[in-house]
């Protein structure tokens, strides 16, 4: 339970960071929080040759408003600010209400905004919750930057579009369209572990109260965030009754995902969890957007 | 590859200067080279909560940070809670601990302090839920948790009339 000898580096400049990244390439890792690859060097799954710790970059370490509304994160921001943030909490309050689910405080004090994304964990919350707004991801290298969405981004299991001389250094999260209502939930068998099943909804309504638009994003259902577009599809020029939501809940629990099983939950199991979270959030969503 | 860096930290308040591999645990660095062998280490994978520590002021797991990263940074550990180690000094924290038997082996004890020091300077008047919410992240395999949360609740009745 001890990892194996590294290099270590501890830049205090973005570009010192980016000339190290791009000196070891394959064989540097950034280190973020830490939360979840010093873990893993315990354990010996990760054995990098080179950590680049950019604790010290005080530049990656931000909350702002955004040109043209919502916000923008940098990369280094500790969860515990992004949770405390009142600006997070007006302009991105999906991720505000996001944040709590994530393992807990102490972990929190230390991990990421863009660690974890970049980590992409299949059952980590904040992939599902970025896919569903939209957010925006500046990767940069010595030689350039470049913004990816989240499609784009989260590629597969723990697996980014970020090129190994690239880091993470800022996401965006765009603001929500007006009459839009949004809603996450999980299930764990303890407070802070891993979810068996989480869902992020977001509903947009129009002038007759119809649905206009709506995302349902799932984590822990498969190698990466999930998106049920059959159920939102459903969803779309619908009035959101109860039955209208029991409906896509279906789809989306028996169509749109394909999750494993294991220990923890069967696949069965997952698929009536996905159901019963689906109906919830898509409903608080839809009641949030009422009062918009 | 096992390049020595030299780091100063500041722990209990009092500086200290030492030699360190890259790799080495900042737990294992308080334990071994310090010699504070209160901050135990359970899991050694940030699961368990027992090597908490204050870290610049906030708790956080010793085991998944290097000490490397602890350079320039200051440090509490659960010896720094009573300084003098005596009985009639102890933090009202651990007087209520011991009041409520807020704990049987103590090998989690350290850890669940330096989490609720902070949690208890911040919300002085926490909930039943509050507490449990707070003390997620640690792992007591004796107590079932319902002594602690009340050694929570007395400390934090000592605590607002200090």
């Amino acid at each position: 339970m001890k990892p194996p000898p590294f290099e270590y580096f501890a830049p205090t400049t973005l570009d010192d960071a980016l000339d190290y990244m791009a000196d070891y390439g394959d064989e540097a890792k950034p280190l973020a929080g830490g939360q979840s690859l010093i873990p893993t060097m315990n354990f010996r799954l990760a054995q990098p040759e080179v950590l680049v710790d950019l604790n010290g970059l005080a530049e990656l370490a931000y909350i702002r408003p955004a040109a043209g509304g919502g916000v923008s994160i940098g990369a280094m921001t500790r969860q515990r600010s992004v949770e405390r943030s009142p600006l997070v909490a007006e302009q991105a309050p999906l991720i505000h209400e996001t944040m709590p689910y994530i393992a807990h405080p102490q972990i929190r004090n230390r991990g990421t905004f863009g660690g974890n994304l970049a980590h992409t964990d299949p059952a980590s919350e904040l992939p599902a919750v970025a896919t569903a707004l939209n957010a925006r991801f500046r990767a940069q290298s010595r030689s350039g930057q470049r913004w990816l969405t989240a499609d784009e981004f989260f590629v597969d299991l723990f697996t980014t579009a970020l090129e190994p001389e690239e880091l993470l250094v800022e996401i965006v999260i765009p603001p929500l369209p007006a009459q839009t209502g949004y809603a996450f939930r999980e299930i764990s068998r303890r407070h802070g572990d891993y979810a068996l099943v989480g869902v992020a909804a977001t509903v947009t309504l129009d002038n007759n109260g119809r649905c206009e638009a709506a995302r349902l994003v799932y984590l822990s259902v498969g190698d990466k965030p999930v998106e049920a577009v059959q159920a939102t599809a459903a969803l779309i020029g619908q009035k959101l009754t109860a039955e209208a939501i029991d409906d896509a809940a279906e789809i989306a629990a028996a169509q749109d995902i394909d999750p494993p099983g294991d220990i923890h939950a069967s696949v069965t199991y997952r698929r009536h969890l996905a159901k019963v979270l689906a109906k919830q959030v898509l409903a608080k969503a839809t009641a949030r957007a009422k009062q918009e | 590859m096992n390049t020595l860096h030299t780091i100063t930290v500041i722990i209990n308040g009092q500086s200290y200067e030492r030699e360190v591999e890259p790799r080495l645990l900042l737990s294992d660095f308080i334990r071994h080279e310090i010699g504070l062998t209160g901050t135990h280490v359970g899991c050694e994978h940030g699961v368990c909560g027992a090597c908490t520590i204050l870290f610049d002021d906030e708790p956080v797991r010793s085991c998944i940070m290097f000490a490397v990263q602890a350079n320039g940074h200051t440090i509490m550990t659960i010896e720094g809670l009573t300084p003098d180690a005596s009985e009639e000094n102890l933090h009202p924290l651990q007087a209520s601990f011991r009041e409520a038997h807020g704990l049987q082996c103590g090998f989690c004890t350290g850890g669940f302090l330096m989490t609720l020091l902070p949690f208890l300077q911040e919300n002085p008047n926490p909930s039943e839920q509050d507490i449990r919410e707070a003390i997620s992240g640690n792992i007591c395999r004796c107590t079932g948790y319902q002594h602690i949360v009340d050694a929570v609740k007395i400390a934090a009745a000592k605590m607002e009339g200090q």
